[in-house]
């Protein structure tokens, strides 16, 4: 499988990273290097094994409703980087 | 011999008999880490003042005959664990100056057991890597020398290859790392010290900055297997905070160490015998079988079939995570933010500029394998390959109580090397990877030296939770290899 | 009669489906153990695993699984004992984890069916395709700062429900009518306290027009309508908009609107450049959800009873009418209010009496039941007063409004205004004879003429300050006047 220079930038823009000038073809080169030598796995016999999801196997454990957390903003709005008071401040969204 | 000669068992005892103190123990790393970090860059930070408070606290509990199992022990934390009040960076620059306001399980249980924290050890960008050249703090450069010493810096190996070289060169006793393809095993085995890759679920991932969840397992490196065994008994334990931490006991590792491998089934694996490996690997994991055999193990040849697919599995499922992992440094609430015309543009901005190249690389990989019209391909196949590499070890632990590889298909190589191309650098993984797709514990216990007087590991692989067979394992081959030499660059060498 | 929209080029059906998102009602969120208030400070409910810090991770809580396994049934829907949380990878402000922990493959309640009353007094059966378990988002103000949203994350991580209906709905009546029946089974469940203006329950809505025995055309999503009214003019606006689209030759678009609750249109959201491609995968942090089938059993016996067999209830033990059954049955809190009232008393006259006169004044005083100044238990204290005949009917109308001002129980008004209803034979006679004796001219023409009987019976009731018992009263005149 074989990325295009259009695949690649509609990637980055999925994954919110900007690219410079002449890095999509950059990156082009290496993730097709990437996924020519991953392609291997297309020649395993995979019939009647389920995908391992990982995440422990085991069932997962609850916890009880109970407030055990919050009542901090200070500790969350802490290490913002652009904050107005008691909120995160971003550039503004159109919706 | 010098206080950063101590084992940790060694230091441990000379503490409780009162010959040292954990303030001189840990002046005395900090003095070495004043000395030789600027070269070696193992640190990121350096916690000096906490250090010797922490020293200081820890002495004055003893005195009042207070002693957890770590008590007064310097260690030095990968940065990717975070740590309360002091700077986390997983060596990014996204993480800007980042204070995490809370512990991580696994560093709150050293410090519940009395360790004393030296400061950040560097590693790998966000732990992806196999040298720590990604590291957005610069290289860390391996104490180990050529025996020609012509100077060439060696790498340390990575992710973890801060923490390696740190404990290597004694600016710390033992430190904590993380294992996902091999960053526990790989540095371990570079830089001549003991590395553990615990069960998958048998350390807690909570607080520890994630790079594939399904892979990640914290555990120690440190100079003896034994050393490695203490660390592992504090790190453990179930943490109801972490919802794929396992609901074991924590046994007693270090004492498992001492049992002895008699009546023991070693499994060889021939898949591990690679084309065109170095006749010196071939040669100690010879060596290795034979130290076994000769304390009453039996050696068994064994097949894992899929073994050559793991790495190209690894590289599908661990960049897959770490794209959705890594998607909530954006600038927003944490970390370095680049401004943008408007919040895409922030985004873009932000993590391009302060993701480095393997980062964004990985991240591309990821999001590629998980979208729409490749995911079943890709993602789900992987997934599959995974599990018929779990089952080729289940299969072989039916018959072997554990197996022997090498570590790595070569010792540490120079810095610089293997850079042009990313899938060179993935194949140092090649022996490490199973043993994460699997999830099963594996240990990296030096064994021999190349021809160039490089550290060379061997690798031990056990069952889901027998870590005390794997100590044991390990233990024996530590002992029969009786290595003395040390490395080049050192503390107060 | 089916229902359809004309138009230039003869009429149209609509297909309707709502994705419905419904806060679960739990303390504290789906993965954290941070509170879940409506309305608190911004960003002091918020834990690090909510803020998506370093670290993180997901721990679930086990009443949020309680109160899906609850809705499940309650939608007569089978529950999957295992199913599994998937991440939904896409960015936004107020999405700090970059991803929603939600499912998809396999989610924790499977098809169901709801049968929901239509305004005809038929009954249709709406299919729910599906309901699984998610993390809600942060809440963004856009309006606060010229350049600049603002983030609060205090509901990022509280538990929701999406329950998927089948596109079994073809009219703005049948798509406001199934709301109104799912959110009153949350309600009685317990589960979702269905408050729209507060954001708890909100709805997706699914539209696409056909003509007459076609298969189904391209939908549009209206996204995050919140209020039953607005949803159903969401349906009409957009079903009208895409029967323009085709008409003119055009084709309907796949994509996602806004309801424009001023204009009453919708319109297209802006940004939706890659048409979302949210990547799921299995989230790593989270094993799978096993639910053991004993627990889904002790949950099944300790349902409430639901709005449906309520009101068989109600007309099968009650004798009530369905349509009275069903306004008793709406609201929770009124049935119960009711079944206080009736509980040893005729249950008609209580239902006349709660539907009646008690609604009236509780609509003039603009209360709820859950304010209303008279309690059930004065209510019904109100009733007896009537039936043991200290009171009129007529008589306790006026009590009840002095109930509802004043707030005293019925009998204290009785007794300070001294209303007590005169059923002494003796008195009424005297007042009767007093009445007759003062107006013989009248005597004369009531012989001609018998409906002036009535005017005596005012008089009469005048004379007694209202307080005659009117039966009595009657009797009593009937007898001297007949004589």
């Amino acid at each position: 499988m074989s990325l295009d220079l259009k695949t690649v930038r509609r990637v980055a823009s999925l994954a919110r990273l900007h690219l410079e000038e002449g890095e999509d073809a950059r990156l082009q080169a290496e993730l097709n290097g990437i996924l020519g030598w991953i392609e291997q796995l297309q020649a395993v016999d995979v019939s009647g094994v389920e995908p391992l999801s990982g995440g422990g196997g085991t069932a997962m454990p609850m916890r009880e409703d109970v407030v055990t957390d919050g009542g901090r903003a200070e500790a969350v709005l802490g290490n913002a980087p652009d904050r107005a008071g008691a909120f995160f401040a971003v550039p503004k969204v159109v919706e | 011999m010098h206080p950063t000669d101590f084992t940790i068992r060694g230091a441990l005892e000379a503490l409780s008999e009162g010959i040292v103190s954990s303030e001189a123990l840990t002046a005395a790393h900090l003095e070495a880490i004043a000395a030789l970090n600027p070269r070696l860059n193992a640190f990121v930070t350096v916690t000096a003042e906490r250090a010797m408070e922490a020293a200081r606290a820890s002495d004055a509990r003893r005195a009042n005959g207070i002693a957890g199992r770590l008590e007064g022990v310097p260690l030095a934390i990968k940065d990717l664990f975070c740590t309360e009040g002091v700077r986390t960076t997983a060596a990014s620059r996204i993480l800007g100056e980042f204070v995490p306001p809370y512990e991580s399980t696994v560093t709150a249980n050293l410090l519940r057991d009395g360790a004393v924290f030296l400061g950040k050890a560097n590693l790998d960008e966000f732990a992806m890597g196999s040298s720590n050249a990604t590291s957005a703090f610069g290289e860390v450069e391996n104490p180990w020398k050529r025996g020609n010493d012509d100077g060439t810096r060696l790498v340390p190996g990575g992710s973890s290859g801060g923490s390696a070289a740190a404990v290597a060169a004694r600016l710390a006793m033992g430190a904590t790392a993380t294992d996902t393809g091999g960053s526990i095993r790989q540095p371990a085995a570079f830089c001549g010290i003991a590395g553990m890759k615990p069960t998958y679920g048998r350390c807690s991932r909570f607080g520890v900055v994630a790079f594939a969840s399904s892979l990640d397992t914290p555990g120690p490196v440190a100079r003896t297997v034994e050393d490695c065994a203490l660390l592992l008994e504090s790190m453990a334990g179930h943490d109801p905070r972490d919802a794929t931490s396992a609901k074991v006991a924590v046994p007693d590792f270090a004492a498992a160490c001492a049992r002895g491998v008699k009546g023991l089934r070693i499994g060889v694996p021939r898949e591990y015998r690679l084309e065109g490996m170095p006749d010196e690997i071939e040669a100690l994991w010879s060596q290795g079988l034979d130290w076994l055999r000769a304390e009453g193990a039996e050696i068994v040849d064994i097949s894992l079939p899929h073994t050559k697919y793991a790495l190209p599995t690894y590289y599908i499922v661990a960049p897959a995570e770490a794209s959705s992992n890594l998607a909530r440094y954006d600038g927003v609430r944490f970390g370095q933010r680049v401004d943008g015309a408007d919040l895409k543009d922030l985004y873009e901005r932000t993590r391009a500029a302060g993701f480095g190249a393997e980062v964004k690389r990985r991240i591309m990989i990821g999001t590629y394998v998980l979208s729409a019209g490749y995911y079943d391909a890709y993602y789900v196949r992987a997934q599959r390959v995974r599990a018929l590499i779990k089952r080729d070890f289940d299969e072989a632990f039916r018959d072997v109580d554990a197996i022997v590889t090498p570590a790595t298909p070569s010792a540490a190589f120079a810095a610089g090397e293997k850079q042009d191309d990313p899938v060179a650098m993935y194949l140092n993984d090649v022996f490490t990877v199973t043993a994460n797709l699997a999830g099963i514990p594996g240990l990296a216990v030096p064994a021999g030296f190349d021809r160039q007087g490089l550290p060379l590991g061997l690798q031990v692989l056990g069952r889901d939770f027998d870590e005390e067979t794997v100590f044991a394992v390990g233990t024996a081959i530590e002992h029969a290899a009786k290595l003395t030499a040390l490395p080049q660059v050192r503390a107060f060498a | 009669m089916s229902f359809t929209i004309e138009g230039e080029t003869g009429p149209w059906e609509l297909v309707v489906g709502l994705e419905v998102h419904a806060q679960v009602t739990s303390r504290a969120k789906l993965f954290s153990g941070a509170a879940t208030e409506f309305g608190a400070e911004p960003n002091s409910q918020v834990s690090f695993v909510d803020a998506g810090f370093p670290g993180m991770l997901p721990v679930i809580n086990r009443e949020c699984v309680a109160q899906a396994v609850r809705t499940g049934l309650g939608l007569n829907a089978q529950v999957n004992p295992w199913s599994r949380f998937d991440r939904k990878n896409y960015f936004y402000a107020d999405l700090p984890q970059g991803y929603q922990i939600s499912q998809f493959a396999h989610p924790i309640v499977g098809t169901g069916v709801i049968p929901v009353e239509l305004s005809d007094g038929s009954v249709k059966e709406i299919g729910i395709t599906r309901l699984h378990l998610e993390q809600d988002a942060g809440k963004s103000l856009h309006d606060q700062h010229p350049s600049k949203s603002y983030i609060d994350l205090n509901r990022s991580g509280v538990a929701l429900m999406e329950i998927v209906s089948e596109p079994d709905m073809r009219s703005p009546e049948e798509a406001g009518a199934y709301l109104t029946k799912l959110r009153q089974i949350l309600r009685y469940l317990g589960t979702c306290d269905g408050n729209m203006e507060e954001g708890s329950l909100r709805a997706d809505v699914n539209v696409s027009v056909r003509k007459s025995g076609e298969e189904f055309r391209t939908r549009c999503e209206v996204k995050n309508v919140n209020s039953i009214r607005f949803v159903m003019q969401a349906v009409e606006a957009e079903a009208r908009r895409q029967i323009e689209v085709w008409e003119s030759g055009g084709t309907v678009e796949q994509e996602t609107r806004l309801f424009d609750t001023v204009r009453g249109e919708t319109r297209s959201m802006r940004s939706k450049e890659d048409a979302h491609d949210y990547r799921y995968f299995p989230d790593p942090d989270l094993p799978p959800l096993v639910i053991d089938p004993a627990w889904i059993e002790e949950l099944r016996a300790g349902l409430p009873e639901l709005p449906d067999a309520r009101r068989a209830r109600y007309v099968n033990e009650f004798g009530l009418s369905a349509y009275d059954a069903s306004v008793l049955v709406a609201e929770k809190e009124t049935a119960a209010f009711y079944e206080e009232v009736a509980a040893g008393r005729d249950p008609k006259v209580a239902a006349n009496w709660v539907m009646g006169d008690f609604f009236a004044m509780l609509n003039r005083m603009g209360k709820g039941i859950e304010d209303s100044p008279v309690s059930a238990k004065h209510l019904g204290a109100l009733l007896d007063l009537i039936s043991d005949r200290t009171l009129s009917g007529k008589m306790a109308k006026e009590v009840l409004e002095a109930m509802g001002e004043t707030g005293k129980p019925p009998g204290t008004i009785v007794e300070e205004r001294g209303l007590r209803q005169v059923t002494d034979t003796g008195a009424i006679e005297a007042a009767v004879d007093a009445i007759l004796a003062a107006n013989p001219d009248k005597i004369a023409q009531y012989r001609e003429k018998p409906t002036l009987f009535g005017w005596f019976v005012g008089q009469v009731m005048k004379a007694m300050k209202g307080q005659g018992n009117p039966a009595l009263v009657n009797e009593v005149l009937k007898a001297k006047l007949d004589a």
